[in-house]
């Protein structure tokens, strides 16, 4: 069941090997890309399985929308590769189960999915939110993550249940159709993982960029433009989604922020440095982590924005102290509205 | 017995001195499972002078006397076990002396954790002591003579190797100064003289009354991090232990297993931390502590947890105060371990050992271990929490720690700070050599056998 949507005639026919040739942490050449792409289709051990960092960016690469990345997870598992070490993954996924531990109630729209992030509900407010429902916790938390341990089973055997929870404890009897996603890896899951996997979603995922500009023009009278330099922290999971980055330029517009031009940012931004560790690879965090920092402070950014709350744990103290103010991008709406930041 | 009621309230004033019932209660027992014995009397001294007249007057009267710290030792070794006088020294807090460049302190022994700790913050944030896990109102003697262990006990080994000197009472009214303290003016510490603290460390209060201790301090870095290293094979705990500690540049290694929350169950966590002048050298470190872990990493049978900053606070605390949450765990407030100290090779049979026993007794249970110095030992603990107000519950963790005594024992280890009845089963199995010298010393220092009587009772 839930078999994955990669098509095998569209990948050995490619002759660009962009998934390969353009990540930017494998340095591969078009010679070893091809070697690498043959062994993937003939199920074997490869290198790509071994060193892939699992940054999600061959999805956006990929020129057919083939789901190399997902690929590179399903063979990882099929074939025993441990991104993580055992006992980390083992560990996280009991960690990330589901609790059962759902309070059926009436929502109302908008509906925010905060997925696991309890510890962000309070910036669902003021204006922006005024009237909103949330739901949270582990529960409805959309698994994506699993990409990231070669845990695709994991995915699998857990979403079509995390599905049915939101669906059925909240939208479905509250007669709400829409959901809105604070994270994109929710956004991400709803919209391309669950297709690709043939995991079907009965409600519209919304992207919390879509709510935002919209909910901006209707609020456009309060808006008091910012004025100020914003770097932008491109989160892995937005790789999956790219659609949504000329919504986050349209955010920045009508806000009044200068979306600073730097080197990592859109298809060729960095990663927050957690999956990093997670593998093992410190050495890349670190690495990663300075070049992006470095990058952010040249442009004379006051703050980083950041739409992943894992990324904002992961970075928002370095940005910190690099003398940028890290921020969620909704809060940094807040102060364009003219409602500060919660406790200032 | 009420002469001795007003001897007491003239030495130290009548607001210090009580034979009531409330007091008598309060001092007849500790947080542990151990049954209350009361005193007759309770006596809170504010000097060493004080202190010296306290004995004198016990000895005169052959009343049984019993030092106090902070009473947290959950194995009661401060309840008066043949009654007589509780000497409460929590007024002797006074910090009298800290020397930076040679790095040690000179505390009253009822100085407690919280104060050191706070002091040295405000007024040399760049040093710090050893804190142990206890709450902050532990005292800096007390856990000394226990032979405790903190958060630097890696680096710098059992909280009584950080002893530089000390002052005491013996049971006999005498003061006598140990270490460098005894000749000098300054109390850097114990060699090269004949080494006497040994006739007060491990004691519990049977062989004097010991009013101020000397300490060594340590650097108290600004850069702080810490790792946290998963397996789910006990066997491979010892190499963990043995690799991280060897390279010698973490402050504290701890491991901790409990049943709770479920994901932690069937895993075990070692936390090693780690502090730095500058971030390059916290990174250097890190990356030797890696490195001495690599071959686990390798294989995939061990990993880093990939914590965030905010999530490592918690891990970075000292005291933790998670324990206290655990301590909680059953409700009613009831908490006591087994502290072993023994190789760090029984780590395996140690952690199944006291699962078993927890399972076989009906009883939660949270072990844990904290490295001694680069890995010489370690101080193994199986704790238990119960409802105070459930005597079921608490006979059940009774039954736990009696029986986890005695494995401590079978595996080779020691239990540390025993209580009474764990004391003898230690004697019990003692070399005989061993046992008439601890008797000969009792008897030469304490020939009225009034001090902490009903412990390390040789005879």
């Amino acid at each position: 069941m839930n078999d994955l949507k990669f098509s095998r005639e569209i990948c050995e026919r490619c002759e660009t090997f962009d998934c390969l040739t353009r990540c930017q942490y494998l340095k591969m050449d078009f010679a070893t890309a091809r070697e690498e792409r043959g062994r993937l289709l003939q199920g074997e051990k490869a290198r790509v399985l071994e060193e892939c960092v699992t940054c999600y960016a061959c999805e956006e690469y990929c020129p057919y929308g083939n789901h190399p990345f997902y690929q590179i997870v399903e063979r990882q598992e099929q074939l025993g590769i441990w991104p993580v070490p055992k006992p980390v993954t083992k560990q996280q996924i009991l960690m990330m189960a589901p609790k059962g531990k759902i309070s059926p109630k009436k929502v109302q729209s908008p509906v925010v999915n905060m997925c696991y992030f309890p510890m962000f509900t309070g910036s669902i407010r003021g204006k922006l939110f005024e009237g909103a429902s949330t739901i949270v916790g582990s529960d409805f938390f959309c698994n994506v993550m699993w990409l990231h341990f070669g845990k695709n089973s994991v995915i699998r055997e857990r979403l079509p249940e995390v599905i049915a929870n939101i669906w059925e404890h909240y939208l479905s009897d509250s007669g709400v159709e829409e959901l809105v996603c604070f994270h994109d890896e929710c956004y991400g899951t709803y919209t391309r993982l669950a297709p690709a996997f043939g995991i079907k979603v009965p409600f519209k995922p919304v992207h919390i960029f879509d709510y935002l500009n919209k909910r901006l023009d209707e609020l456009k009278d309060r808006i008091q433009p910012l004025g100020q330099k914003v770097a932008y922290q491109r989160s892995c999971s937005n790789r999956l989604v790219p659609e949504t980055q000329p919504w986050m330029d349209e955010i920045f517009k009508k806000i009044g922020a200068e979306r600073v031009d730097r080197k990592y940012d859109r298809e060729n931004a960095l990663c927050c440095g957690t999956i990093f560790r997670a593998q093992q690879k410190d050495d890349l965090a670190d690495d990663v982590q300075k070049r992006n920092l470095d990058d952010m402070a040249a442009t004379g950014a006051k703050f980083c924005v950041f739409s992943c709350p894992a990324c904002l744990f992961t970075l928002g103290e370095s940005v910190f102290k690099r003398g940028i103010m890290p921020i969620l991008l909704n809060d940094l709406c807040q102060i364009a509205l003219g409602e500060g930041m919660k406790g200032g | 017995m009420e002469d001795v009621y007003q001897e007491l309230a003239r030495i130290v004033g009548p607001a210090y001195v009580s034979n009531q019932p409330e007091e008598r209660f309060i001092y007849s027992r500790d947080p542990g499972t151990m049954e209350p014995r009361e005193p007759d009397f309770v006596v809170l001294p504010a000097t060493t002078d004080e202190v010296q007249k306290i004995v004198l007057l016990a000895n005169r009267k052959k009343v049984p006397l019993v030092p106090m710290g902070g009473g947290l030792v959950l194995s009661g070794l401060s309840r008066p076990l043949k009654g007589g006088i509780v000497l409460d020294l929590k007024r002797m807090n006074r910090i009298l002396e800290v020397n930076e460049k040679s790095r040690y302190v000179l505390v009253e022994a009822g100085t407690s954790q919280g104060m050191l700790q706070a002091y040295l913050q405000k007024n040399h944030p760049t040093l710090k002591h050893s804190v142990p896990d206890s709450p902050p109102m532990a005292t800096i003697g007390g856990n000394v003579l226990i032979h405790g262990s903190g958060h630097l006990s890696h680096a710098a080994g059992f909280h009584s190797e950080m002893l530089n000197g000390l002052e005491a009472v013996l049971p006999t009214g005498e003061v006598v100064k140990i270490g460098s303290c005894s000749i000098s003016p300054y109390w850097f510490g114990r060699a090269p003289l004949p080494d006497l603290a040994g006739l007060f460390l491990g004691w519990f209060g049977t062989t004097g009354v010991v009013t101020k201790v000397a300490i060594k301090l340590y650097p108290n870095r600004p850069w702080q991090d810490v790792g946290v290293f998963v397996t789910e094979d006990p066997e491979l705990v010892p190499e963990v232990f043995y690799q991280a500690a060897g390279v010698q540049v973490a402050e504290d290694i701890t491991a901790w297993m409990a049943p709770k929350p479920d994901w932690a169950r069937g895993f075990q966590h070692v936390n090693i931390n780690y502090a730095a002048d500058t971030p390059e050298e916290l990174i250097w470190k890190r990356n030797l502590i890696r490195a001495s872990l690599k071959k686990l990493i390798d294989q995939k049978t061990g990993g880093f947890l990939p914590l965030p900053p905010p999530m490592k606070k918690n891990f970075l605390e000292a005291p933790q105060t998670t324990l206290a949450q655990f301590a909680d765990v059953r409700k009613g407030g009831g908490f006591e371990y087994v502290g072993g100290i023994m190789p760090i090779e029984l780590f395996p049979n140690a952690y199944r050992a006291g699962i078993e026993i927890a399972a076989r007794q009906g009883t939660t249970y949270s072990t844990g271990a904290r490295i001694i110095g680069p890995g010489h030992c370690m101080m193994f603990f199986f704790a238990y929490p119960f409802n105070r107000a459930d005597e079921a519950d608490v006979e059940r963790a009774r039954r736990a720690l009696e029986e986890t005594n005695g494995l401590v024992l079978d595996l080779g280890g020691i239990p540390w700070k025993a209580e009474a009845p764990a004391q003898r089963q230690i004697l019990g199995r003692m070399d005989p050599g061993t046992l008439n010298l601890m008797d000969r010393i009792r008897a030469m220092l304490d020939p009225q056998g009034i001090m902490n009587p009903g412990n390390w009772e040789v005879r």
